[in-house]
């Protein structure tokens, strides 16, 4: 079973990534994790997404391109990567959606991916 | 007689009905689809066996009845494409094997109460899947729209469904976390926080039968744990009283003042049976209080009066552990009663005056201890308020009563 660990996190913890002070304790509580992901040999694929501020949004509205800059929706947590894992079932997810960092300081959402359907 | 054997009837239905729709969700993960096969051939069974007498193997007459509905009907395209497999396949191992299928319904309890679920569906999810209670039935006794429930339901199965909430029991660091979420849910259906000691409205569901029915079959799958005993004990000494709780022109007779005569022996026996075997756990838990406390009340029956004292300490145990509203204005009540009407006003007075303002039990007992205080003027503006915020006509003349008693004075 596929699922799609969402991290978000608010904006201190996005300034913390540059932070020569506290830039060390963010990487490293996140490097610890996405190790264990991996040498759990249930990582799919996953990354780590840029600053929210780094994003572009674009909608087609009457048939005109609508841009603005940054990302939508402009809320307080915002999307800072994501990882797709292969578990058994949705306690298992939950197990690892427990131990990321964003969890404790933001929010980790937990969604099965989709599976593709059926043949026609 | 007739009604005896109606519900001996339908109690077999719902149990094998239980039993298939926990063993077939338990190996396709999906209620709903367990639900729609044996969903006819449920309502055979409440129509027929009352009448004809319960077959000899309830499970395989439901299983073949609801293969033979798959046959006939083509409308149901969807469902036959989704629950032949698994029917047929569990009508071969019953032929093969002639006992009943193995139970999964702790299992299906455990998904419908798990963490990943909303608290507020999971007792109608129950009532739904464990039971075979229609979507409509469950809608009116949680006053909600029927369109709404109905469509809650479907989106919870679904979630269980599409997120692969596991049928396993949970792990032993967790289990007990998970049954009391099961016996939470429970509870909700039975529906009375508290027992109304002082004119509190308690939100009676009107679904006790089914909650003690759910309450003994978690006993059942579960009978080395206390708590799933603590709350078939407080469910049953509550349901003992039932009778004494309105009186012949139907208002409400507070606790303090009901007919003894009127309780149940039986009932309050098999609650304090139940009490006495969850003892030798030696787990002292939220509903063995909660239970405890109904058995003090209950001992009134042989000595004719309340010891507010043990109440006061069982309320001091129970607040400490599970500081709820319900619980925490019961546990001023009980202070008010054992030491004096001073402390428990007190007591009322530390909680959040906030979440309090339209909490309708801490007005009921706020103006029966500022009556016993003998606050007069307050006592009554203390009435008004828990009066405008009944939802219970009776426990509104029985309030009103009281707040004249203080005029009166």
């Amino acid at each position: 079973m596929h699922y799609m660990l969402i991290f978000t996190e608010p904006q201190e913890q996005f300034a913390e990534r540059n932070d020569p002070e506290k830039g060390p304790a963010y990487w490293g509580a996140w490097g610890a994790y996405i190790a264990a992901l991996n040498g759990a040999g249930i990582v799919i694929s996953g990354n780590g997404l840029e600053e929210p501020h780094t994003g572009t949004t674009l909608r087609i509205r009457d048939g005109k391109r609508i841009i603005h800059d940054g990302p939508f929706p402009d809320s307080k947590e915002q999307l800072g990567g994501y990882f797709i894992i292969d578990v058994p079932d949705l306690d298992a997810a939950l197990e690892w959606a427990a131990r990321s960092p964003s969890a404790s300081y933001g929010s980790t959402e937990i969604r099965p991916v989709l599976p593709p359907p059926p043949a026609l | 007689m007739e009604t005896t054997a109606r519900a001996i009837a339908e109690r077999v239905a719902r149990t094998s009905y239980g039993r298939l729709v926990a063993y077939l969700s338990s190996r396709s993960r999906d209620i709903a689809g367990a639900e729609d096969a044996l969903a006819d051939a449920f309502r055979a069974a409440l129509e027929t066996w009352p009448d004809r007498g319960v077959p000899a193997n309830p499970e395989a007459w439901l299983l073949t009845a609801a293969r033979r509905t798959l046959g006939h009907a083509r409308r149901h395209e969807k469902v036959r494409a989704e629950a032949e497999p698994a029917l047929t396949l569990l009508g071969e191992e019953m032929d093969g094997l002639a006992h009943p299928v193995p139970d999964r319904r702790l299992n299906l309890l455990f998904v419908c109460a798990h963490p990943a679920i909303d608290p507020d569906i999971r007792t109608p999810l129950m009532l739904q899947s464990v039971l075979g209670m229609e979507a409509a039935t469950i809608a009116a006794a949680f006053l909600a729209p029927p369109g709404a429930m109905a469509q809650r339901l479907v989106r919870a199965k679904a979630k269980i469904r599409a997120a692969f909430i596991p049928f396993e029991m949970p792990e032993a660091d967790d289990l007990a976390e998970r049954v009391d979420a099961v016996l939470v849910a429970i509870y909700a259906a039975y529906g009375a926080g508290w027992e109304d000691v002082l004119g509190g409205d308690a939100k009676r569901k009107g679904l006790a039968e089914e909650a003690l029915f759910l309450g003994r079959m978690a006993v059942d799958l579960l009978p080395q744990n206390p708590e799933a005993r603590g709350l078939l004990a407080l469910m049953l000494h509550c349901e003992a009283r039932k009778r004494a709780r309105r009186s012949a022109n139907g208002s409400f007779v507070p606790l303090a003042e009901q007919d003894t005569a009127l309780w149940s022996v039986p009932m309050i026996a098999e609650a304090e049976a139940h009490m006495l075997t969850a003892a030798r756990a030696a787990q002292l838990g939220r509903f063995q209080l909660e239970a405890a406390i109904q058995s003090v009340h209950a001992q009134r029956l042989r000595t004719g009066r309340t010891e507010w004292r043990a109440l006061m300490l069982f309320y001091d145990l129970l607040a400490a552990g599970t500081p709820a509203a319900g619980i925490l204005v019961s546990r001023a009540a009980a202070h008010g009663e054992a030491v004096s009407p001073q402390d428990g006003l007190q007591q009322l007075d530390l909680l959040d005056a906030d979440a309090m303002r339209t909490y309708q039990p801490y007005w009921a007992a706020r103006a029966h201890l500022l009556a016993r205080a003998g606050k007069a003027s307050e006592a009554r503006a203390a009435y008004r308020t828990a009066i405008g915020l009944a939802e219970d006509e009776a426990i509104r003349s029985f309030l009103r009563r009281k707040q004249e008693l203080i005029r009166a004075d």
